[in-house]
């Protein structure tokens, strides 16, 4: 605990990591992993080492091999052929709980820890201490949590609540907190940055380098470069369940890096549109929640792309579901085109011409199990169907037109859209709710969690719906999103409207002091 | 998963035949086509059944109450008919699926509104029916002989061969293949059952399914109410205790999963023919009724093992696509 200050000293720690990587032997080793499941190859020859005190990103496009890797060092998959070494041993993973006495932990994108159980049980489940009658010591496992905690700077959280009272950031800390309670030695960050704001990543980042410094071996998975340059040393590129390039992050540029993942030089640039914006379409107006939010006014006009930016859990999805008819409303009003509409279900808005595409992709947006055609034509069964009756015809065409406009790569409509890839599913799901033929369409985090390439084709899409007449509301948590799709943005705190903003000249920092609260 | 379900359901159909086959062994003429026929007709009344409990497991409850209320409906058709010898068939039928519809509406207006779990409701409607029948009939039996000989004789009648209550078993099979797969109200059941969430943001009425899934299944306990009485010829407030077991067992075998979302029309079919072939076969070929229970009960544990392992294989397929496209 005394070198935690240290710790959190970045600059002084950058220079020591440095000094240690000719010396220090690879705390994990893995050589010529190669794992098939039948008629697909998800890694073939892959090679990655992680040193103590250092942090590896994993670079590579959706469907690359990275979670099958990160499943085979955890112990779920065994690899068909390759090594894996410990501190130089051979050894092998057969299971969960051998990987876990290997001290190797992961912390997922979607965490997965237990919703009902309290943080103390949460970070001590299955290594909890115990009183000398074999039961659980309670008393301890508290005390113990909190200690925990404060070594990780996270004492705000309490020991006893229940973990599904906290949002996603203090989650992420519980689990960190679990990862340090075990003695980890091998840190897996899977995307942990994936759903949080700017001043959440700011703490995990402090969290990662606390990590470094007690010599943990991070591997750290994201998409975001500059996530990547601020906080990993190494890099290890994947394509198509190949390893293509490993290195040190300061001799490598951000578009050799880029070139390795993609194999060719992608410009991620923003699509150049003219906006032609129009009257109102959507106003919305002292709408208020008993708990979520309150007197939210704003105006949508016709063909703008309406930014909503603010910390998770400012209340910018629960507005939007509230459009949306999901969640109940306890005042304001919103009104479509003039007309007031007071929505009081799902089907209700879609009506009326409003669709949100919520933000967490498999639970609320894809079924899983259904064909990609029953997906698309769910929200408009009214449509495709006479008296109840469905036309298949009519479902099928539907959802041609729409995937075909998205550019989905699947080999027939009738596949289950569970055997999609993120980025495909994504796609899945815009096409069901534009099948709908909205006047306005919100968009919550809409490339959360998809590579490059889908990314860029999300964004195009965007502009081409702006352009055809529709407006968009578009939540999301990534400053270069927001600036770069956004022709006005409105910022969110703590439930309220904090600022409204026109997107000329307007800049991150601006926007990020906004939505923290921090005067300029 | 629909090459799955598929699977599954040829590996059901293939366990009947070897039954069928083991049964021919010991009892040569069992596998004769009149003797089959005679089976379907047997099990008529469980498939209906199995059928109206399947679309309210898909949603991922359950209805705890129908063999309650077919006992209810079946007093009160009985009763009438006791009563007013004149009412024509076709207006008790329609009678037993009217009162079977209030009743299963009982159940989905509770789950719906008041929402509370299925099996709370149903169970506390199971014993709440049953009761209503003694109610009804003062605890008294409609015996065969107080029974009008259309009542009785309708079901039994032949029609191209096979005797109407086996047309109306078709009929139903038929009518629940229909809604199931191309109507909207059978897509939504799909689609609440594999994934509520991402139906209500489809701006389905998950509440309002669930409703529509116990009026069916109220329907299909009222139609089967009918049905039973003018079959086995007495109706009384101990008929079909229990059954309910028998439904949920040949749903479950069958390949309906408890969890919801998945399972056919044509699984519900066969897994009430496994289970009717077993209870018709193995008296006639001298086996204790102790070892029939012990066979339904292994058939049941070993369709949930292999439908496990079939959605555990599934899930593999998704994960593996997922990472690998």
């Amino acid at each position: 605990m005394d070198g935690l200050d240290t710790s959190m000293d970045t600059t002084a720690h950058h220079g020591k990591a440095d000094e240690l990587l000719p010396a220090s032997a690879p705390r994990l080793t893995l050589t010529g992993i190669s794992k098939s499941f039948p008629g697909v190859r998800a890694l073939h020859k892959v090679s990655l080492s992680l040193y103590p005190g250092q942090v590896t990103a994993l670079i590579g496009e959706n469907g690359a091999g990275k979670s099958t890797l990160v499943k085979i060092m955890t112990g779920i998959y065994q690899p068909d052929s390759g090594e894996i070494g410990i501190d130089g041993q051979a050894t092998t993973l057969p299971s969960a709980h051998a990987a876990f006495g290997h001290g190797i932990t992961a912390i997922h994108q979607e965490t997965v820890l237990f919703d009902d159980l309290s943080v103390a049980e949460n970070i001590f489940l299955g290594h909890a201490p115990r009183t000398r009658f074999g039961t659980i010591d309670w008393r301890t496992m508290r005390n113990n949590a909190r200690e925990v905690l404060e070594t990780m700077r996270a004492g705000h959280i309490d020991a006893d609540a229940r973990l599904k009272d906290l949002g996603i950031a203090n989650k992420h800390l519980v689990a960190v907190a679990r990862a340090m309670s075990i003695d980890a030695r091998i840190v897996i960050m899977d995307e942990p940055t994936a759903a949080l704001s700017m001043k959440e990543i700011e703490e995990l980042f402090l969290l990662i380098e606390f990590l470094k410094s007690e010599g943990k071996a991070v591997l750290f998975i994201s998409h975001k470069f500059d996530e990547i340059y601020r906080i990993a040393d190494r890099y290890t590129v994947f394509r198509d369940g190949e390893m293509v390039g490993e290195g040190l992050l300061k001799d490598a540029t951000q578009n050799e890096i880029v070139r390795m993942m993609v194999g060719r030089n992608v410009d991620h640039i923003f699509p150049q549109r003219e906006p032609k914006i129009g009257a109102p379409v959507l106003s919305v107006s002292g709408l208020s929640h008993p708990t979520e939010f309150d007197d939210i006014s704003f105006e949508l006009r016709k063909g703008e792309i309406l930014g909503f930016y603010g910390l998770v859990g400012a209340g910018r999805s629960e507005v939007m579901q509230a459009i949306a008819g999901i969640t109940r409303t306890s005042g304001g009003t919103i009104s479509l085109d003039g007309k007031t509409i007071a929505p009081k279900s799902a089907a209700d808005s879609i009506e009326a011409g409003i669709v949100y595409v919520p933000e967490e992709r498999g639970k609320q947006g894809v079924v899983i199990g259904l064909p990609i055609f029953q997906n698309v034509s769910l929200p408009s069964l009214k449509r495709t169907s006479k008296s109840g009756v469905l036309r298949l015809a009519e479902e099928f065409s539907l959802a041609r037109s729409y995937t075909e406009r998205l550019d989905l790569r699947a080999s027939s409509l009738s596949q289950d859209v569970g055997t999609l890839s993120g980025g495909n599913q994504q796609k899945v799901v815009i096409a069901k709710w534009l099948a709908t033929a909205p006047k306005v369409i919100i968009l919550d985090e809409p490339t959360k969690g998809i590579d490059i390439g889908s990314k860029a084709a999300v964004h195009g899409f965007m502009a081409e719906l702006v352009a055809q007449g529709l407006s968009v509301i578009m939540v999301s948590s990534e400053l270069p999103e927001i600036l770069g799709m956004s022709d006005r943005v409105v910022v969110m705190r703590e439930g309220r409207i904090a600022a409204t903003y026109d997107n000329k000249g307007l800049d991150a920092e601006t926007l990020v002091r906004t939505a923290a609260g921090i005067a300029a | 998963m629909k090459s799955f379900l598929k699977y599954r359901e040829i590996w059901l159909l293939a366990g009947i035949v070897v039954l069928i086959g083991l049964i021919s062994t010991r009892f040569p003429g069992f596998a004769n086509p009149a003797n089959l026929r005679q089976v379907f007709n047997d099990t008529s009344i469980l498939m209906i059944l199995a059928l109206g409990q399947m679309v309210v497991i898909l949603t991922r409850s359950i209805d705890l109450s129908m063999a309650s209320n077919l006992c209810f409906t079946g007093m009160v058709v009985a009763m009438l008919n006791a009563a007013h010898p004149a009412i024509p068939i076709p207006v008790l039928i329609v009678v037993a699926l009217a009162l079977g519809l209030v009743l299963g509406a009982i159940n989905g207006f509770l789950v719906w509104r008041l929402n509370i779990p299925s099996i709370v409701v149903t169970l506390g409607t199971l014993t709440i029916y049953r009761g209503a029948t003694f109610v009804v009939s003062g605890g008294a039996w409609v015996n065969a002989d107080q029974m009008s000989p259309d009542f009785i004789n309708f079901q039994r009648a032949a029609l191209l061969g096979l005797p109407v209550l086996s047309w109306i078993a078709l009929l139903v099979i038929a009518v629940f293949f229909l809604v199931m797969t191309r109507t909207a109200i059978g897509r939504s059941i799909y689609a609440i059952g594999v994934n509520p969430t991402a139906s209500v943001y489809a701006g389905i009425d998950v509440g309002r399914t669930k409703f529509i899934v116990f009026c069916i299944s109220g329907m299909i306990g009222g139609l089967a109410g009918y049905l039973w009485i003018s079959r086995y010829v007495i109706a009384s407030v101990e008929v079909a205790n229990g059954y309910e077991l028998n439904i949920i067992a040949a749903c479950v075998i069958g390949g309906i999963s408890i969890a919801g979302g998945i399972g056919s029309v044509c699984g519900a079919v066969l897994g009430a023919l496994f289970l009717g072939i077993i209870s018709n076969a193995l008296p006639v070929i001298n086996i204790s009724p102790f070892w029939q229970m012990a066979i339904s009960g292994s058939a049941i544990i070993l369709a949930v093992v292999l439908n496990a392992r079939g959605e555990r294989r599934q899930g593999r397929i998704i994960l593996r696509k997922a990472e690998a496209a």
